[in-house]
């Protein structure tokens, strides 16, 4: 693991944590989203965010990100508050896909160049240096070519890496990626991955919340587990247990063999589902698990 | 040729022709760049809302002798503190609010009007007045227009930004609760603007036929300001010597033209037309 080499980033515990959340509780329209969530991850490494649909996955980021003020607690990055890190262009975030308007009038490059304005001053005329900046990060992603497409004439892995160019273009040290797996190929899953493991070798900090419990157990080196609180976190190795799963994911998990190495088993290609679908969680095994229609859906204010 | 030219040139010799033409145009290409970010960003609703709400605005500036634009922008900005102080105090859905919100205000404008009948023409308010626009409403909505335009033209890219991805914005550190109230303050001025040629009742068109006719030809949103504003400039003009030659009401003939144009580009743009769309899905 990369040492921290972020001068703000001191902590209480000695190694230096990159994203600390501290006993936050959020509340959507009286109902509790989120409860007493605390957590410490550290600088370098990629953690996977784990839980169901509602689970309060989306909830957890938006309180990262500062979006949904918190009841109680507070959250720090590289031990600042949000608002200040995401001021000094820290914190990178890449939105689902159901998020973005693909309609919108706007090509790849300037949807990458957008990682670029907060280097701008506030006519956002951008410099030789911005250009160059968007060029590498399109390359990266290999998306040069496609760089004056509209963004809806994109594929499901070509939309995905557009906005990940994007934040790389911002070049903030704490990278959030909500559902990066979501409707998108095994190939661009991998190089996805790769890009990730990639950043993480220059000590980037990233947290991804993913249903694909496969790719968790193997280039996570962390696991958040959440169901309305954080459950457990830690090294995918001390956490990563059937015990874990199960209160994760309600006792509805029997088949998961969470044994670090054996998770690369066969697993059949995933459709593009929504979010919504409750099956999606388990793109484990030859037979998926059919959730439970006799449970009651849990709180789900994401959706 | 001639008969053409003659039919632009001869109403020129009017005063009053020559600044309606030149007002409209002016109102036109303002709302035209305003309305790219109301059809992006979703708000007809909203621009509809707040026009009708600086009704009592214009009244009392009457009454107490003030420029209109300042009451109408006052009562336009109060609008929308409203809307949004009701949505975050009630479970009231937002398009109730803003509903129950801008018939309210209207009425009270139509209260007030009907108390203080002296000097304030009801009908002007409402449909607009472009053909007897005072030399005072021309300085006024020209200083307001084209302050409105230099800021939605300097703002452009965070504009475009908080249209497009609100939530980058804010994680990149801009202040979006501070980019949402400047896109509602250029959205009251620009209603201020548009009230001289269409008045109140059809102001919203001003605000995103132009803007829905360039989406639909475009992909791009440079493209489509450029073609907003010729759309917006094109109808605003046409329409305003349609009105003279026709004797009809202007902003109607204005607002009638950017809707034939809307139909005319929504069965015929080239990427996102009907026509091409049958054809797509016959091939």
């Amino acid at each position: 693991m990369l040492h921290s080499s972020f001068p703000m980033g001191s902590s209480p515990v000695g190694r230096s944590s990159a994203i600390q959340v501290e006993n936050v509780t959020v509340n959507y329209n009286g109902k509790v989203a989120l409860h007493g969530a605390t957590l410490s991850l550290q600088t370098g490494a990629i953690a996977g965010l784990v839980g169901m649909n509602g689970s309060g996955k989306s909830t957890l980021f938006k309180a990262i990100m500062g979006f949904v003020p918190p009841t109680t607690g507070r959250v720090l990055i590289n031990g600042l508050p949000t608002r200040q890190a995401q001021k000094r262009g820290l914190v990178a975030y890449v939105p689902q896909s159901e998020e973005v308007d693909w309609n919108f009038p706007i090509s790849v490059a300037e949807v990458v160049m957008m990682g670029r304005y907060g280097h701008m001053n506030f006519l956002r005329i951008p410099s030789k240096q911005d250009r160059q900046i968007v060029a590498n990060c399109l390359e990266r992603v290999q998306m040069t070519a496609f760089r004056d497409r509209q963004i809806g004439e994109l594929s499901g892995g070509q939309k995905k890496r557009a906005f990940l160019a994007r934040a790389l273009a911002q070049q903030g040290t704490v990278l959030l990626l909500d559902e990066p797996f979501t409707g998108v190929d095994i190939k661009t899953e991998k190089a996805i991955v790769e890009l990730l493991m990639e950043l993480r070798q220059q000590g980037h900090t990233i947290l991804v919340s993913t249903h694909d419990l496969t790719s968790v157990s193997t280039f996570c080196d962390q696991v958040v587990f959440i169901n309305q609180t954080i459950l457990a976190y830690g090294a995918t190795q001390d956490v990563f247990t059937p015990e874990n799963l199960t209160r994760t994911f309600g006792g509805v998990m029997p088949h998961v063999q969470a044994h670090h190495g054996q998770a690369q088993a066969g697993r059949p290609d995933r459709p593009n589902q929504s979010e919504s679908n409750p099956s999606q969680l388990v793109p484990l095994g030859p037979d998926p698990l059919k959730p439970d229609p006799l449970k009651p859906d849990p709180l789900n204010p994401e959706q | 040729m001639d008969t053409v030219l003659q039919w632009f040139l001869a109403p020129l010799q009017y005063e009053f022709m020559l600044k309606a033409v030149l007002m409209s145009g002016f109102v036109g290409m303002v709302c035209a760049v305003l309305s790219c970010y109301m059809t992006l960003k979703g708000w007809a609703l909203m621009g509809d809302a707040v026009s009708h709400s600086v009704t009592p605005g214009i009244v009392l500036a009457y009454i107490f002798n003030l420029p209109f634009a300042l009451g109408a922008f006052v009562f336009g900005v109060g609008s929308v503190l409203a809307i949004g102080f009701i949505q975050s105090r009630t479970r009231i859905k937002e398009d109730t609010v803003i509903g129950l919100v801008f018939t309210g205000f209207f009425a009270l404008g139509l209260v007030l009007i009907s108390k203080n009948p002296s000097n304030i023409d009801l009908m002007h308010i409402l449909f607009g007045n472009v053909l007897g626009i005072s030399t005072a409403d021309i300085i006024q909505t020209l200083v307001i227009g084209t302050f409105t335009l230099a800021a939605l033209l300097l703002l452009r890219k965070d504009l475009l930004l908080f249209c497009f991805d609100p939530t980058h914005a804010r994680s990149i550190g801009l202040n979006t609760t501070a980019l949402y109230y400047t896109l509602l303050t250029l959205l009251s001025l620009t209603i201020v603007v548009a009230l001289q040629s269409v008045g109140i009742i059809l102001v919203v068109a001003m605000l995103i036929t132009p803007g829905a006719i360039a989406y639909l030809l475009s992909d791009r949103f440079d493209h489509m300001l450029g073609l907003a504003v010729f759309s917006g400039v094109f109808s605003s003009v046409m329409g305003t010597y349609v009105s003279y030659y026709l004797d009809a009401s202007t902003g109607g003939c204005i607002v009638l033209l950017q809707t034939i144009l809307f139909v005319i580009t929504m069965i015929c743009a080239p990427k996102h037309g009907l026509l091409v769309n049958i054809h797509k899905s016959v091939h």
